[in-house]
């Protein structure tokens, strides 16, 4: 158990250090100088080496890698070259609606897609359970992107129920923030839920052909019962794999529903960067959602150990 | 050379018989041909031609002349999906080519050497994998700038740890079989028996996740048009298309609607067609999926 926790451990952090290297690499690449594009074509070469200098871009290719990652332990991805201020700042404005964003798609996709797929797992071969397969065969197909036009087409055009974008910030009450993150997050939850109900059913199925499920209910267990206590329990390795995947889809999701939505989260950021050539805004963001995919895959490694009892007393 | 398939009992005419009786198999067959002959077609003939702006028709509904409407430039909709097709067609099949191209080698060497080159492969593959195609697109349009071979590279990258994967699953099942000891005994090594044995068993698995990965390389292309960092216009695509139509909601929905549904289409096609194959050509995949 210790052994198993340790070696993921230890890959999740050697991931992390590749990963950092790459990005770094990416940066290092890009052409033009950052001292060049921060004092604009006018300036002499006197001052841009000066600058250039002072920004450290002229230490040894190690050096400065082993200062930007410091900065990055330490929370200090240095400063925008547009917007003057340190990049942390930046992100923090935004992390608060980009990360509830992809929070309660998650929730949401989980909530619909477990009672979907022990529905039709439950039903297989039935009509219910074809049904229900074909919608999820459809939001498998659906870009989340345009779902979302067509829930702003129908609820906010249509209907007036919702606002059709912007985000009138946490400081403006949980009710109205909450309220403008409702149509994204769902048109970020159903195209998964659709995945995430598929995987549910198949593994349920799987695991309720097992004799124990067959001893459960011979000692007269109630199929219910059974059900949930049994077989989800069971089924949830490969249902907590796809989580994991599926939040590392979300993140990159919330890029680019953010954009649908004119919501002012990480995407909208980074694409202004993009646009922009802010490139160290670019790339702390893409470290800092890099950083969160690594985590989350260590977090759903882990819970195999809590949900699974034989992993934990295997070497 | 001999190849030893694990499926000989199973003639041809047993295999095209299960096929004509698989639904989702042939709802994904009549689906996907249709969509591959309207990019095809779109190189002989659209409605209109969708380089020329006709101000005066500009965001007209859905009609006899303009069967799915037009864009604010007065373009045939219908004509755009059309030649739109030929854009995520070509972007997600060089993807899957790029993925199956390094993926599939790197899968099956990691599985026939095992050991310190089966973790260092697989590590590196957890390295790709931490990068979702969407994040390797900003960065590779960071560089490069945008434009539609960045998305087939952002893609393609994304998809090799997906295929690597695979292969070395299906490999590591193969290996410990008998007909793989007979040909280690017969002297073979195991560069020539992957060649010979391995990846021909294996092919199934393959071509499942291949139509697996085209449907998300269609959805992930529309999805890199759609933000910018895709085709750049005046080459129509589906996600471009999908951007233009945002803004016009109100005034032309038809916009939205129509390049949304081919996305749709497809991928539904390509999805049945997947499931379809791998039900036809080995029941027990189904169950595992």
């Amino acid at each position: 158990m210790t052994a198993y926790l340790l070696k993921r451990l230890i890959i999740a952090l050697a991931t992390l250090v590749l990963a950092s290297m790459v990005v770094f690499a990416v940066l290092e690449i890009i052409p033009g100088d950052p001292a060049r594009l921060m004092l604009g074509l006018n300036a002499s070469a006197d001052q841009v080496e000066v600058l250039r200098n002072q920004m450290g871009l002229n230490a040894p290719l190690a050096l400065r890698y082993l200062h930007w990652a410091g900065g990055l332990l330490s929370l200090d991805f240095g400063r925008s070259y547009t917007y003057s201020v340190p990049v942390i700042d930046l992100v923090r404005e935004r992390v608060v609606v980009s990360l509830p964003l992809a929070l309660i798609a998650l929730a949401l996709s989980t909530i619909i897609a477990i009672p979907v797929g022990l529905y039709s797992a439950s039903r297989r071969g039935q009509a219910g359970d074809t049904i229900a397969m074909g919608a999820t065969q459809f939001g498998v197909a659906v870009p989340n992107f345009w779902f979302a036009l067509m829930l702003i087409y129908l609820f906010a055009v249509w209907l007036r129920l919702v606002p059709a974008g912007g985000f009138p910030g946490w400081s403006a009450g949980v009710w109205p923030a909450l309220k403008s993150l409702l149509l994204p997050s769902v048109a970020l939850a159903l195209p998964q839920a659709a995945i995430l109900a598929r995987v549910a059913r198949s593994a349920l199925i799987e695991v309720l052909n097992e004799d124990y499920i067959r001893t459960a209910r011979a000692k007269g267990l109630p199929y219910r019962a059974v059900l949930w206590r049994h077989a989800l329990r069971n089924a949830m390795i490969p249902v907590l794999t796809i989580l994991g995947l599926q939040f590392a889809f979300l993140l990159a999701g919330t890029i680019i529903i953010e954009n649908v939505f004119y919501l002012p989260g990480l995407g909208r950021l980074v694409f202004q960067a993009i646009t922009q050539r802010d490139l160290i805004v670019v790339e702390s963001v893409v470290m800092l959602l890099v950083a969160a995919v690594i985590a989350v895959n260590l977090i759903v490694d882990l819970s195999y150990a809590v949900v699974d009892p034989r992993l934990r007393s295997r070497q | 050379m001999t190849l030893h398939v694990d499926i000989p009992e199973e003639t041809l005419a047993r295999i095209l018989a299960k096929a004509f009786r698989n639904r989702s198999f042939l709802i994904g067959l009549v689906i996907t041909a249709l969509v591959a002959a309207v990019a095809v077609l779109s190189y002989l003939w659209t409605p209109y031609d969708v380089t020329k702006l006709v101000i005066s028709d500009k965001t007209q509904s859905p009609s006899l002349a303009h069967w799915f409407g037009t864009d604010h430039f007065g373009r045939d909709i219908l004509s755009m999906i059309m030649v739109g097709a030929r854009n995520s067609i070509a972007v997600a099949l060089v993807a899957v080519g790029i993925g199956m191209g390094v993926g599939v080698p790197f899968g099956a060497f990691a599985a026939a050497r095992g050991g310190l080159i089966d973790e260092v492969l697989m590590r590196m593959n957890d390295l790709v994998f931490a990068f979702p195609a969407l994040l390797s697109a900003i960065m590779i349009t960071a560089i490069f700038g945008p434009g539609a071979i960045n998305a087939i590279i952002a893609i393609g990258i994304f998809n090799i740890p997906v295929f690597a994967r695979v292969a070395r699953a299906g490999a590591l099942a193969i290996w410990p079989r008998e007909f793989i000891l007979a040909a280690r005994a017969a002297g073979k090594g195991s560069t020539l028996i992957t060649i010979e044995h391995i990846l021909p068993n294996i092919a199934t698995l393959l071509l499942v996740q291949g139509t697996i990965q085209f449907a998300l390389g269609i959805l992930a292309e529309a999805g890199l048009s759609y933000v910018g960092l895709g085709a750049q216009p005046p080459m129509p695509s589906w996600g471009r298309m999908l951007f233009d139509a945002q803004t016009r909601m109100v005034v032309a929905p038809w916009m939205a609607i129509f390049p949304g549904m081919a996305i749709v289409a497809t991928v539904l096609g390509l999805n049945l067609l997947g499931d379809g194959i791998a039900d036809i050509l080995d029941p027990k995949s189904r169950r595992q999926r």
